[in-house]
């Protein structure tokens, strides 16, 4: 009953996080990770400030967590409170673990009798709630990524490789090498192909320890790549997103596309 | 004690495990004509500092020798808790030796013959890496910082690190002296 409250909320989010500052993310408990048998527990919200639960849980439905040999893996002991959800990860096998919350969906709005009626769903339950002449029809398609990355032991690249649909992550600079006063550059694609000119927002956690969020703007060349340089180490995120008229649905007028990613930078 | 007890590390130094040197270190080594005449060896004294705190364990300590881009040239030795109730659990700590765990020990297949050790009580430790070593033998001449790393539960974790040129012309002594985690360090270089 929970979740049926829940998914709404977190569709909002990812539908029309434009006009709102609410962010989404994934926030493991450490990324680089040693021993016979370790664990990362990770929560998952969406809320203004990082990494604080305070306004939402993010759905757990959709999560995809590829592990390092490039096979899909199950979380454990997934719970869904009333500002975060949580699970557990076992990391089996040694390198880089990609875990990923990947929702997909669209927004409807319409008129009938006088009234603005709204649908929120997937693309195949369209046709069933919105009726065919529906009047003043506004669709949105929208693909949206919320990530993080952990690895047991030597980081590998298997899990990371692109899957071609929405705004993913090529991190030139392995997303578990990360260290304070150093260099990363990553490389962003939309739907496969490097995209240049994406606005990214990156942000160190810790937001409620000081006056101002202390967002830095980014933007992707002609190649799609950014560098960042770490000024400290912390939980990072950042976010980006784009739209298009690319949609599945021919009464969509436009896909918006989201990618936000969790990044631990490690002191020296 | 463990099996790679408390000299085995000496004994067992001339065991290679050339697949922990970054390509750098081996450009590096390729491009002497050859590395350092015969005799020249290596001996690292370290203290750990005997403190007063209500909870205390071993530190974990690394040492390690880091070319001039930071790579490892070679690993001296790491000492960690060797023993558990189960396989490998004092590997859950490792990457709290956060420069030694991003250069090398990620890399590794724990334990390293001739490098894992236990975790040494307070007091001075010496180790040495004889002139016939394979990590003394193969290194080529050039600047070296020797890097020492200690992490202790519920404690904090320092780095030190002793800049040396390879191979010594005479013998010499260089000392670092820590402040929290690690006393004084010395490493002594003897053509």
């Amino acid at each position: 009953m929970l979740r049926v409250l829940i998914i709404p909320a977190v569709l909002a989010a990812l539908c029309c996080s434009s006009a709102e500052a609410h962010r989404i993310w994934l926030r493991p408990s450490q990324t680089v990770l040693s021993g016979a048998e370790p664990w990362v527990t990770v929560d998952a919200a969406v809320s203004n400030d990082l990494f604080y639960f305070n306004h939402f849980p993010l759905g757990l439905d959709n999560l995809v967590i590829t592990a390092p040999d490039g096979s899909k893996v199950e979380a454990q002991n997934q719970a869904v409170g009333k500002y975060r959800s949580v699970f557990d990860l076992p990391l089996e096998q040694t390198g880089t673990y990609r875990i990923a919350v990947v929702n997909q969906g669209l927004f409807a709005s319409w008129t009938e009798d006088g009234e603005r009626r709204r649908f929120r769903g997937s693309v195949d339950s369209f046709s069933e709630a919105v009726p065919a002449d529906a009047k003043n029809l506004q669709v949105t398609e929208s693909y949206g990524r919320v990530e993080t990355f952990v690895t047991n032991g030597q980081p590998n690249g298997t899990a990371l490789k692109p899957t071609g649909k929405g705004v993913e992550l090529v991190p030139l600079t392995h997303p578990n090498d990360l260290y304070a006063g150093e260099k990363a550059t990553f490389q962003l694609l939309v739907n496969g192909q490097p995209a240049e000119g994406l606005e990214i927002e990156l942000i160190r956690g810790e937001t409620r320890y000081r006056d101002a969020h202390d967002a830095q703007t980014l933007s992707t060349d002609n190649n799609g790549e950014f560098t960042v340089t770490w000024p400290e180490a912390g939980m990072y995120w950042f976010e980006t997103s784009v739209q298009d008229k690319d949609t599945q649905i021919e009464q969509a007028q436009q896909r918006r596309m989201s990618y936000a990613v969790t990044l631990e930078v490690l002191p020296q | 004690m463990s099996k790679y007890g408390w000299f085995g590390f000496l004994v067992c130094g001339a065991v290679w495990f050339g697949d922990i040197l970054h390509p750098a270190s081996i450009a590096v080594a390729t491009s002497s004509v050859h590395a350092a005449e015969p005799a020249a060896h290596l001996e690292a004294t370290v203290e750990i500092p005997r403190l007063n705190v209500s909870e205390y364990h071993r530190p974990y300590v690394a040492l390690w020798i880091a070319d001039q881009d930071r790579q490892v040239a070679a690993n001296i030795t790491v000492w960690y808790q060797l023993a558990g109730s189960r396989e490998g659990e004092g590997t859950k700590w490792l990457p709290d030796l956060r420069q030694w765990w991003r250069r090398s020990g990620r890399g590794l297949e724990m334990p390293v013959d001739g490098v894992s050790a236990a975790t040494r009580p307070p007091g001075e430790h010496t180790v040495k890496l004889a002139a016939d070593d394979k990590r003394l033998a193969e290194l080529a001449p050039g600047q070296y910082d020797l890097m020492i790393e200690a992490s202790r539960e519920v404690g904090g974790r320092e780095l030190l690190t002793i800049p040396f040129t390879w191979p010594p012309r005479k013998t010499q002594t260089h000392d670092v002296q820590g402040t929290t985690e690690l006393g004084k360090v010395s490493l002594t270089l003897t053509p």
